[in-house]
């Protein structure tokens, strides 16, 4: 007996639903198992990962906020996997963009600038965001340099670049020497959209980008050209579409799709700029376009699913004293799974006995 | 099939396999065939490609398992877990497409089809052996270096050092210029006249006639015949392996004097690929309304040649003109706009994106034509339309209205890429391989096609390493060998002989160039 | 010479978990399998390697218990990649993400304990020799054996028939496969021997470099390692150039650090992941000779049956 693995001529729309499920439940189970080893009451445990961050109106605009980001900076990863370009680095991008939209924000500060300063904090994150990418990208378009280890280096830069701005030249004079810029005025802050001001327009502007990548994707000629780059290289060729130019669009989009979300981090729920401005978003990010299959709706509700790992995880550590780790662990197996799971949409599985039978 | 072995006559077959059948999803790759290959024979294995050959040779050597059906093998049972299996018991193959590692030498891709040995002791015995039977082989040298023929010669080489009972060689002619097909038959007399068995794969019916005594014959998966070749005429084992007669290409002679539609001039290229073939001072011209046949061994340049000629690589600007326009510097979508069509020769992955549906296709080469992209958007509906015309006017046959292109079969994929690519009635069309693994209904289907668009008053390139193509179809032929295109000349003024005689000059300027 | 001897100690302590890992993954990748997740195995090999040492007391054990926890962790990755042919270049981001985690949750109840780094081996008589005694000749065993490793890799890869194979499965898995070759067991094996090397390199971080555990320690060095195999054009030998270079840049800057001279500490501290990318970049630039990747790097393989 052996099992063999068959080419699917075409992947079953069941299939592309079922296995990102499959993922997901085998996470849970596995993860009740680790659990139950490490002697905490699994089903507890689970509760509150799962189902806690659901409780309340308060959990629930929570997982707007985790979801928010992971979302967007999982929108512009999708492109770039699908083309087969292989940006890691989202998070040095998404710590990019903060840093580019807060210098307006400091630069402006106590000016009495109306509430137009944070729309240009906005275009200056996404401008940041997108200039960082663009680095690993023209690295790989014209000197054929791996954009999987320069993107991931770029991040270590981009988080020292901002611990030296908080700790120096832009640390809160009257901060008591700890290490946080400025808290940003009135005009520097994304409005809040309810009572506990948790909820802001980021969510909605995630929305929209839901919509336009989904469109972009599926309706125009350039998500045409994105997908075909990455299915067949050198038929995209054939076809005149060139592929390191499509590297430099998608690694800019990518980019300014973080940069979006980090000064959304910082001009929302966040407020100033420390040195530690997100939990890995853009690591967790990448879990989050898998687990959505490389599509915008489905990168959508996976958003939703990963954030609750990390309010989860934060509910854990107090009420169960786990370290944060266990959420990283988390997110590991899942994406294993997924990864796993996948291939069954390519791929069938046969048994077959050994040999010829006669 | 029974009863052979238990008996220890002097004709026992060396191999009997009986009611092989494999099943690959809804097609039947091999339906119950039967073989019997006797000792000291070239047996051929003909068939159209399709026909469920490939699928016969890979279950004898292991690399697929049957689905049902029993081989005996010098009178017992034999079972492959693999190939490793069916070279202990003394069967060898040699491969269409070469089982070899480039960046390794001749002897290192020896060594690691035979038990451990010392190099150095190998790599006399290589050479010891390639000398004996007329294969000349330098055991040191990397195969990233070497010729296409020189390739094919380690394959059989490292095949003979491990003393087979059966060589099977799948198609070994394909790639080879007449002079080196004659080296290679006497090889296999050689090989034949000590006692061994070649199973000897083919389409080539004359090659067939000349060389084997006895022949099993499929067809769609079933055998429908066996016989001996010497005895049948070309068009008898045409009718087996077909089963119908293909109506011949119709042709009306002289054409070409119309107004240049493509010249090329002194095009030079020197590959990116290390392992590739440098194009120099390659010049030519192909005429509305003539064909122009560009014949040669693969890998001397031929993909290089079709990338410089379609834009997918640039060249100096007046080194192509298409319709007196220098376009050399330009894309492949430009020069489309110039009215140029082009056919590569990889059909999945190249010419079409296996994953993406047939109308998704139709984008791929006609984005730049109106009416299927508006401001940056797609109009799927236009596509599916365009997609409905190609596929009755070239009798694509799918199961689905819009399969994905890896869900075709060979014939019918070249005929939707065919279709897609002139259905705008194009007035220069550079195609490669046209018919290449291409059903024999289907093959005809296609030469007409262009045929008729040179009749139209299209120029027509054809890069084709399939003499009797280029002989049916062209109005003038010309050779590239190492990068180097001979003049272009009437096709009444050449011969087989004289194509086949420039292709071999260029072979031998290899043997005797010096050994960098 | 005091403090140049100290420096050049210390760049050898710096190097050597980068040139542990480089050299596990130029085999993996010479067998054709991308394994990005380094970091990963690495992480896990320091947590584990120091909770053993510490229950245990025995340096011995912690350094093997480092090596099966890089191996359990790469066989994690081949069953995906090799089991269910899955993307590489996400498997090895699944691991590294996972490893992180996982390294977190063993490694929790032993953030601030302490103990000695392994000792050195000291050679009687020839560590006393004037100048480069004690680098040459009283270094820890695993330095030792990184160069036993760089040696015998470099040997097996061009001269033996195992090498040979592992080359050819890495150059063209189908040829391999039709000539016989168990393309999935030897590539199984390589990536078990990239693991343990991974997990030794996180040993040594946690028993000798630092030596203490503290969460997300490797700070990058598993990527780093990644770059020196490019580097290093996927040679053994030149692997141990590309890792005292890193080792190098790392322990400079800190001195630099040290000295103040007037540039910030994120600078110097940036220093090494930005000479990553001036290296890989001034490689880009040079003749592509024989720095040929493997050219089935990265590719799934499915035998037909």
């Amino acid at each position: 007996m052996r099992l063999t693995l068959e080419r699917r001529t075409q992947a079953g729309i069941w299939a592309s639903l079922a296995s990102p499920t499959l993922a997901v439940v085998l996470t849970l189970v596995f993860g009740a198992l680790l659990f139950s080893l490490i002697g905490i009451p699994p089903l507890a445990a689970l509760t509150v990962y799962f189902l806690s961050p659901l409780a309340d109106l308060w959990a629930l605009e929570e997982l707007t906020v985790k979801a928010a980001p992971l979302i967007l900076i999982a929108l512009g990863l999708a492109p770039c996997y699908l083309s087969n370009n292989w940006n890691i680095g989202a998070e040095g991008q998404l710590v990019m963009g903060a840093v580019a939209g807060s210098a307006v924000a400091i630069a402006t500060h106590g000016q009495g600038h109306g509430s137009y300063i944070v729309w240009l904090m906005l275009a200056a994150g996404v401008l940041g965001g997108a200039a960082y990418g663009l680095i690993p990208a023209v690295l790989k378009a014209r000197f054929g340099v791996s954009e999987i280890l320069t993107s991931l280096m770029l991040v270590y830069v981009a988080d020292l670049l901002l611990d030296y701005l908080v700790r120096g030249p832009w640390r809160d004079p009257k901060g008591f020497n700890f290490p946080t810029s400025v808290s940003f005025g009135f005009e520097a802050r994304l409005p809040g959209l309810s009572e506990t001001g948790r909820l802001h327009p980021g969510f909605f502007l995630m929305l929209l980008a839901v919509a336009l990548l989904a469109f972009m994707l599926a309706r125009t000629l350039k998500g045409f050209e994105i997908r075909l780059v990455g299915e067949a290289p050198r038929a995209a060729r054939f076809g005149g579409f060139d592929d390191k130019r499509l590297t430099l669009f998608v690694f800019a989009l990518s980019g300014a799709l973080a940069g979006l979300a980090g000064i959304i981090e910082v001009a929302g729920p966040i407020g100033n700029l420390q040195p530690t401005i997100s939990p890995g978003y853009g690591f967790t990010a990448i879990i989050v376009a898998f687990l959505g299959r490389l599509n915008p709706f489905g990168i959508l509700i996976a958003g939703f699913f990963l954030a609750l790992t990390f309010i989860g995880g934060e509910n854990a550590q107090i009420a169960l004293r786990l370290p944060l780790d266990v959420t990283r662990v988390f997110q590991g197996l899942l994406l294993f799974f997924v990864l796993a799971c996948d291939t069954l949409i390519l791929y069938r599985l046969r048994v077959t006995r050994e040999g010829a039978p006669a | 099939m029974t009863g052979v072995g238990t008996q220890d006559s002097g004709d026992q077959p060396l191999l009997a396999a009986s009611a092989i059948s494999k099943r690959y999803g809804s097609l039947l790759a091999n339906d119950a065939i039967d073989l019997v290959i006797r000792p000291g024979e070239i047996h051929a294995l003909l068939g159209e490609n399709g026909a469920g050959k490939s699928t016969l040779v890979k279950i004898l050597y292991g690399l697929i398992a049957p689905d049902s059906g029993q081989i005996m093998w010098r009178g017992a049972p034999l079972v492959l877990s693999g190939p490793a299996e069916a070279r202990h018991h003394g069967i060898a193959m040699v491969f269409q497409h070469f089982s070899l590692f480039d960046t390794l030498s001749v002897v290192e891709n020896v060594a690691l089809a035979l038990p451990p040995e010392p190099l150095a002791a190998l790599s006399e015995r290589v050479y010891r052996v390639s000398r004996d039977y007329g294969l000349d082989l330098e055991p040191g040298r990397e195969v990233w270096r070497l010729s296409v023929g020189e390739r094919q010669r380690i394959e059989i080489v490292r095949c003979l050092m491990q003393n087979p009972k059966l060589l099977i060689l799948d198609e070994p002619t394909s790639v080879l210029s007449p002079t080196e097909t004659s080296g290679l038959f006497r090889t296999l007399e050689a090989i034949r006249g000590e006692g061994r068995s070649v199973l000897y794969i083919s389409h080539k019916l004359e090659e067939v006639r000349v060389l084997c005594r006895s022949a099993t014959v499929l067809r769609h998966g079933r055998k429908v015949a066996s016989c001996d070749p010497s005895r049948e005429s070309a068009a008898s084992l045409a009718r087996m392996m077909v089963g119908e007669d293909i109506h011949d290409v119709q042709v009306k002679p002289h054409r070409g004097d119309g107004a240049e539609r493509l010249g090329v001039r002194q095009l030079n290229r020197a590959s990116p690929d290390p392992h590739g073939t440098s194009l120099a001072d390659v010049s030519f011209s192909v005429r509305a309304g003539e064909i122009v046949g560009i014949a040669g061994v693969a890998g001397n340049g031929q993909d290089e040649l079709f990338s410089a000629l379609s834009g997918e690589v640039s060249s100096l600007p007046e080194a192509v003109c298409i319709d007196g326009q220098a376009v050399g510097a330009k894309g492949i979508v430009a020069r489309r706009e110039y009215g140029a069509a082009f056919i590569p020769e990889e059909r999945l992955g190249h010419g079409a994106a296996p994953g993406f549906t047939l109308s998704e296709n139709v984008l791929v080469s006609q984005h730049g034509k109106q009416g299927f992209v508006r401001r940056g958007v797609l109009d799927r509906s236009a596509l599916r339309d365009c997609l409905a015309a190609i596929r009755q006017r070239f009798d694509v046959r799918a199961g689905e209205a819009d399969p994905p292109a890896r869900a075709l079969s060979g014939g019918n994929l070249q005929k939707f890429i065919v279709g897609r690519d002139i259905m705008g009635a194009p007035r220069l069309v550079i195609v490669a391989q046209p018919t290449w693994g291409v059903d024999a209904g289907a093959a005809a289907f296609l030469r007409q096609s262009l045929v008729d668009l040179a009749e139209q008053g299209a120029a027509v390139l054809v890069i084709s390493q399939d003499l009797d193509e280029l002989f049916e179809l062209s109005d003038r032929i010309a050779v590239l060998s190492r990068g180097r295109l001979s003049p272009a000349l009437p096709r009444g003024q050449q011969t087989r002989e004289s194509i086949g005689l420039m292709m071999g000059e260029a072979m031998r300027e290899v043997a005797h160039a010096p050994h960098a | 010479m005091m403090i140049f001897e100290a420096i050049l100690l210390t760049i050898i302590t710096a190097a050597t978990p980068l040139l542990l890992a480089a050299i596990g993954e130029v085999v993996v990748e010479r067998s054709g399998v991308l394994n990005l997740g380094v970091e990963g195995m690495m992480i896990m090999g320091a947590a584990s390697g120091f909770a053993v040492a510490i229950l245990t007391g025995s340096s011995l054990l912690g350094v093997m218990a480092g090596l099966f926890a890089g191996m359990a962790m790469s066989l994690l990755f081949a069953a995906l990649v090799l089991g269910l042919a899955a993307n590489q270049v996400a498997s090895g981001l699944a691991l590294t993400i996972f490893g992180l985690g996982l390294s977190g949750l063993v490694g929790f109840p032993f953030v601030g304990a302490k103990r000695e780094a392994m000792a050195h081996l000291y050679l009687p008589y020839l560590s006393d020799l004037p100048f480069f005694g004690r680098v040459i000749f009283g270094q820890d065993p695993l330095v030792y054996i990184a160069f036993a490793l760089v040696v015998a890799v470099a040997l097996i890869i061009s001269r033996t028939r195992a090498g040979l194979i592992l080359r050819a499965v890495g150059e063209n898995h189908h040829s391999a496969h039709a000539l016989g070759h168990n393309v999935r067991q030897v590539r199984l094996l390589a990536i078990l021997f990239g693991g343990a090397c991974a997990g030794l390199a996180g040993a040594y971080l946690s028993l000798v470099y630092t030596p203490f555990w503290t969460p997300g320690m490797t700070a990058g060095r598993g990527w780093i390692a990644l770059a020196i195999v490019v580097f290093a054009s996927w040679r053994a030998g030149r692997a141990v150039i590309g890792a005292y270079i890193f080792g190098g840049v790392s322990i400079l800057q800190l001195h630099a650090q040290g000295f103040g001279l007037g540039v910030p500490a994120q600078a110097l501290a940036a220093l090494p992941y930005l000479t990553t990318i001036i290296v890989l970049f001034a490689l880009s630039r040079l003749p592509r000779g024989s720095s040929r990747a493997p050219a089935c790097l990265g590719q799934p393989f499915l035998p037909a049956r």
